[in-house]
């Protein structure tokens, strides 16, 4: 099969959902160029309307595509760093997640807004975010994070067709990964997770960027005699509980990775949920890998401290394996 | 364009209509009966009923925190609004918004909206939508003079600008943002002087006057529809009630009743009313006569939603998505 990037992925899908519908526009700052590529050739190919710079008014432009979502149009707002979006909070937490609910359902929001998010290295605290947690917990935003160009492409195309808001995060340090992409045409449902490894030892969620990571630490580990189910949601909400469930009433021990901080994360959540609807699978207390409980610094070494990567995945791996538990 | 007869009337009776409805809406609040936080603005009816005279049933407006005029103003049933106030399922939002969250899409009411600023920008991408669409519809954006130092109102006018969006910013002056005057809080006199960092048209009238609203809304509006962008109108005005009900409990004193009384005596409504006595449009018993309409049309709106029944606990879960998904 055809293997192209994550970017190019992206592209792909913003190409074909505007070819596809007239009503699908972008706009965001610097769009007409695409930071990382994800914008190029559209506006070549869609012009200044409907690939549209906005100057650096964050509030100004999101509420303008939630005003225009509720008028008719379909936006795709690109953000262009995770972190902004917090400049526009007002927007997505009290506009855009609760519009259509306080207006009694009268009117749907379809939009995504895309963004990049996570380290690109170095860029330290405020260019560094995947602000995942923060919109989970505001009801009623879908939010996607894929880890393959596959996964990118057919949920992106999914999002811009869905009715409601949608936050797309863009993994920025997957951006150049490539992968089999196929050339016709295919969506990938909302909501629904993928199993990107079987084993039968552990089950490993991961998402995003931590998903390639979790499926090299499980293919290391396979050397060592342990088998390792990787499951990645794809999707953070809605949630797809049940493809976790499955592979923990197999495994019976539960890592969580994810790259964020550590408390209130997805990863606590994911943990919370199956403590309550899985407990009687679990073999081992569940653990989570995840930053530190800090803003990412800047200087490498300490950089490397608080990511999570690899290493740290397989010793919560062999944690959880190592774990008895005495009182049975 | 200066306005028939009929239309003076048709504005007349709906400032009553504002008028009757907040005056009642403030009662009920005091006695308990309304929930929430409820801000009226009793004395600025001109101001909603003056600019929307000039809209059609599809264009757009958005509104805020003290939005019931601009709702009745574009043509908003007070029953339903009522019904929203008491939370009942049979409200504009069933009862999921209340008094600072009502809207109609299908009347062109985008909504009304609880942060300060947030709905210029929605306004905004709502033109936005009207000049992508191809359609002449224009949206009417009103909002406050605190509102006007948000970010999201400067955000807005250059975007509105540089895209020649149909969207007519309606300031409503009324000299106090919460307890805090405007004269310490905004860096020009006039609000509208603002247009001028953003390239656009902004005057400032007496918007005490329905006429003279209704003039500078009209102009702005042909602007927008033949695509020469937005305008900024700014009408000075003054809330005769509290920032929001039951605020004396405060016991704040942040303007003098002096103040106060010299604005009651330029009511905008007994203003019209002088003016179409004075010039024959209306008798002594016809204005009689739609003051008492007003004020049934009210009382029958409160025994609406008075019977209208309280959602169930239920639908606070329901309908969550588009689609139908839970
Ligand atoms: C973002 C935000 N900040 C503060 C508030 C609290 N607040 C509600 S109304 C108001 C004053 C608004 O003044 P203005 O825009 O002049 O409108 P007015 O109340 O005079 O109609 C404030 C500060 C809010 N609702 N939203
Ligand atoms: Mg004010």
């Amino acid at each position: 099969m055809r293997k192209i990037t994550y970017i190019q992925a992206v592209n792909e899908a913003f190409r074909e959902e505007m070819r596809r519908d007239p009503k699908v526009f972008i706009m965001g700052e610097e769009v007409k160029v695409g930071v990382l590529g994800q914008t190029e050739g559209l506006f070549e190919e869609f012009g200044e309307e409907k690939v549209r710079n906005t100057p650096i008014s964050e509030q100004g432009f999101v509420g303008a595509g939630i005003g225009a979502a509720g008028s008719g149009m379909r936006p795709i707002v690109d953000f262009m760093f995770g972190n902004f979006m917090y400049v526009a909070m007002d927007q997505l937490a009290n506009q855009a997640a609760k519009l259509r609910y306080m207006s009694g359902g009268q009117v749907n929001f379809p939009m995504v807004f895309y963004t990049t998010t996570g380290d690109m290295g170095s860029t330290a605290a405020q260019h560094s975010d995947h602000p995942v947690a923060p919109f989970v917990n505001m009801p009623l935003l879908k939010i996607v994070l894929p880890s393959t160009p596959y996964d990118a492409k057919g949920l992106l195309k999914s999002a811009i067709r869905d009715d409601n808001p949608i936050i797309f995060f863009e993994e920025v340090t997957l951006g150049g990964i490539k992968g089999d992409v196929p050339e016709e045409e295919y969506l990938i449902s909302i909501g629904k997770g993928d199993i990107k490894r079987s084993g039968k030892d552990v089950t490993v969620v991961a998402v995003g960027c931590m998903a390639p990571q979790a499926l090299s630490a499980a293919e290391k580990l396979q050397k060592e005699g342990i088998s390792v189910e990787v499951a990645d949601p794809r999707t953070i909400v809605p949630l797809d509980k049940e493809i976790i469930l499955n592979s923990v009433k197999k495994t019976g021990r539960l890592v969580i990775c994810e790259d964020a901080p550590r408390l209130c994360s997805f990863a606590s959540e994911v943990s919370a949920t199956i403590s309550e609807d899985g407990f009687s699978y679990l073999k081992a207390p569940i653990k989570r890998v995840t930053r530190e409980h800090v803003p990412l610094p800047f200087s490498s070494p300490m950089t490397e401290f608080v990511l999570p990567n690899e290493s740290k995945i397989i010793d919560a791996i062999k944690e959880a394996l190592r774990y008895e538990n005495k009182t049975r | 364009m200066s306005l028939m007869n009929e239309e003076l009337v048709l504005m007349y009776r709906k400032m009553l209509t504002i008028r009757a409805f907040e005056e009642e809406a403030s009662e009920l609040f005091w006695k308990g009966e309304i929930l929430g936080l409820l801000h009226v603005s009793i004395g600025e009816e001109a101001v909603p009923v003056g600019a929307c005279t000039n809209l059609l049933p599809e264009d757009h407006i958005t509104s805020t925190h003290r939005g019931h005029g601009d709702i009745i103003g574009k043509g908003a049933d007070p029953k339903y609004m009522f019904a929203e106030l008491y939370g009942k399922k049979t409200g504009y939002c069933k009862g999921r918004g209340g008094s600072m969250h009502i809207a109609d899409y299908s009347l062109g009411i985008i909504g009304a909206n609880g942060i300060v600023g947030a709905g210029i920008p929605i306004s905004t991408g709502s033109a936005l939508a009207q000049k992508m669409l191809g359609t002449r519809n224009v949206t009417v954006c009103f909002f406050g003079d605190g509102a006007s130092n948000q970010g999201t109102f400067h955000e807005s006018l250059n975007l509105a600008a540089i895209w020649k969006l149909p969207v007519i910013f309606v300031c409503k002056n009324n000299q106090y943002g919460m307890w805090t005057s405007a004269s310490y809080a905004v860096s020009v006199r006039d609000v509208s002087e603002r247009a001028k960092g953003y390239g656009i048209p902004g005057v400032t009238v007496d918007g005490n006057d329905v006429t003279a609203v209704y003039e500078a809304v009209h102009e702005a509006v042909e602007r927008a529809r033949n695509g020469d962008g937005p305008s900024l109108i700014e009408c000075k005005t003054y809330r005769w009630h509290g920032h929001m009900e039951g605020e004396e409990a405060y016991g704040w004193v942040y303007r003098s009743p002096e103040e106060a009384e010299e604005w009651k005596k330029r009511c905008p409504i007994l203003r019209l009313e002088k003016e179409l006595l004075s010039r024959g449009i209306l008798t002594e018993a016809q204005v009689k006569e739609i003051r008492e309409e007003a004020k049934n049309e009210i009382e029958e709106a409160v025994k609406f939603a008075e019977e209208s029944p309280l959602p169930e606990p239920e639908d606070a879960v329901a309908d969550l998505f588009a689609g139908g998904e839970e």
